[in-house]
């Protein structure tokens, strides 16, 4: 973080109700809570895999989290609350607050993509375009697959309906991996984008629309 | 912003840039307590115990004492069954059943030590049922015993203690809540056909927990109002460990 961005630092902001394309102080809250979530429970649950690491590959300990399984087990049963809780949070204020327009997926998203890959898609706060529609719509389905998909883990006797539908406790297993590596090719994506975009970085934090540049 | 902080955005401003910088450092901190082993005294790892004990709550509420583990058909058996304990298996023990005794202590009215033949005289079922590690592997095995229910009722356990606990042979040591030891899979398993190195003579058998709350080689159950935690619980597992 710079503290000397593009704004002026001794004249009055625009407030953010009357910026376009800020960000409310819930979703900002919600998005850095739910990134703190997403990173203990998949670097908790590289340590976990490794336990049997069933794919024949073992993730190098130094990414994980936890220091041994049990350690990442506590933490991996700790973030899943704070995730749940915030993704449900989150759900009932994008739908309470009228958020979820901002993000339904739209068409154009060749269009947007072809444009993303030339590297000339805008990034404005707030307002999304196809791509980034798509991409959240895709990250939340992650996200809602690999709670679904652990909580089958978890308690396979007390769930066993919801167990079987994922193929049982085995095939449920290999649903939340590929969950996790459909979350992971997510935020590749959704960091790069970020640091190629600071204006946008800053909003998330600040909640206010930076200048595009 | 509120109209009434408005004059002070600026200085709002950057107290909100250095409570992020301040955030990510704690984030930093926290990925280099990675190698926590839940003993320590520092407020991560009360913190973590405290969610595990919560996560006990959780799981108890969850728990249906009628609801019945899957069971497979025969073909579905893992075969050889994965030997697994905190030792490897050359170290297994291997227990004089004539010699042997199970011990009873704590909440219990008749405490007379059990022989084996006794216990294989009691009424037998069997159960074909995934048993779940705590590493995340599982496997399908049989088991044959009594009911776990039907003995405990039998010595004169006090069914309204909160824990049953064991002691065995490889000083391995567990226990678990009353509703799951009353349930009607938990068997207490006195028949070995893969081999001894699988607890004879006596081991229990719940499907509705994971694999270490399995005991082998049992010596002493006993009834307690006081969680008597056990091996891989003390370490830092969580204790209920539910299925």
């Amino acid at each position: 973080m710079t503290t000397t961005g593009s704004e002026p630092q001794d004249a009055a902001p625009p407030s953010p109700e009357l910026s376009p394309g800020a960000h409310s102080v819930f979703v900002r809250l919600a998005h850095w809570v739910n990134a703190f979530a997403i990173l203990v429970m998949i670097l908790s649950g590289w340590r976990i895999y490794d336990a049997d690491p069933f794919l024949g590959f073992s993730i190098p300990r130094d990414f994980t989290l936890g220091g041994w399984l049990a350690g990442a087990l506590a933490w991996h049963f700790a973030a899943m609350w704070l995730l749940v809780a915030n993704g449900l949070a989150y759900l009932v204020y994008a739908l309470a607050s009228g958020h979820w327009r901002d993000l339904a997926p739209t068409g154009g998203l060749w269009r947007d993509l072809a444009a993303a890959l030339a590297g000339m898609l805008d990034h404005v706060p707030g307002r999304y375009n196809a791509v980034q529609r798509w991409l959240y719509l895709f990250a939340m389905g992650c996200i809602i697959l690999a709670v679904v998909s652990g909580v089958a883990i978890w308690k396979p006797v007390q769930f066993q309906e919801l167990t079987s539908v994922l193929g049982g406790y085995e095939g449920a297993r290999r649903w939340h991996f590929a969950a996790m590596t459909g979350l992971v090719a997510f935020l590749i994506v959704h960091v790069a984008a970020a640091l190629s975009a600071p204006h946008v970085l800053k909003a998330m934090i600040r909640g206010r629309a930076g200048q595009t540049p | 912003m509120s109209k009434l902080l408005k004059p002070f955005a600026p200085q709002l401003e950057k107290l909100e840039r250095r409570l992020f910088l301040k955030r990510s450092l704690s984030l930093g901190a926290l990925t280099m307590l990675s190698g926590c082993t839940l003993r320590d005294e520092d407020s991560v790892d009360r913190l973590l115990l405290a969610m595990s004990r919560f996560n006990d709550r959780a799981q108890a509420a969850l728990f249906d004492p009628a609801r019945l583990a899957p069971t497979f058909a025969e073909s579905e058996i893992t075969t050889p069954f994965p030997f697994n304990a905190y030792y490897e298996e050359p170290l297994a023990p291997t227990v004089d059943a004539a010699g042997w005794r199970l011990e009873l202590s704590g909440r219990i009215d008749d405490k007379r030590p059990w022989r084996i033949e006794d216990l294989q005289a009691l009424p037998q079922a069997e159960q074909i049922t995934r048993f779940v590690c705590v590493e995340g592997w599982s496997a399908i095995g049989r088991w044959r015993g009594t009911p776990f229910a039907g003995f405990l009722r039998r010595i004169g356990a006090d069914l309204s203690a909160r824990y049953v606990g064991f002691h065995c042979a490889d000083r391995y040591s567990s226990s678990i809540d009353m509703a799951s030891a009353l349930h009607p899979q938990t068997l207490l398993v006195t028949d070995f056909p893969g081999g001894s190195k699988y607890g004879a003579p006596l081991r229990l058998r719940i499907p509705t927990k994971l694999g270490f709350k399995n005991p082998k080689f049992i010596t002493e159950i006993f009834v307690s109002d006081d969680n008597p935690g056990g091996y891989w619980e003390d370490k830092g597992y969580n204790w209920f460990s539910g299925s």
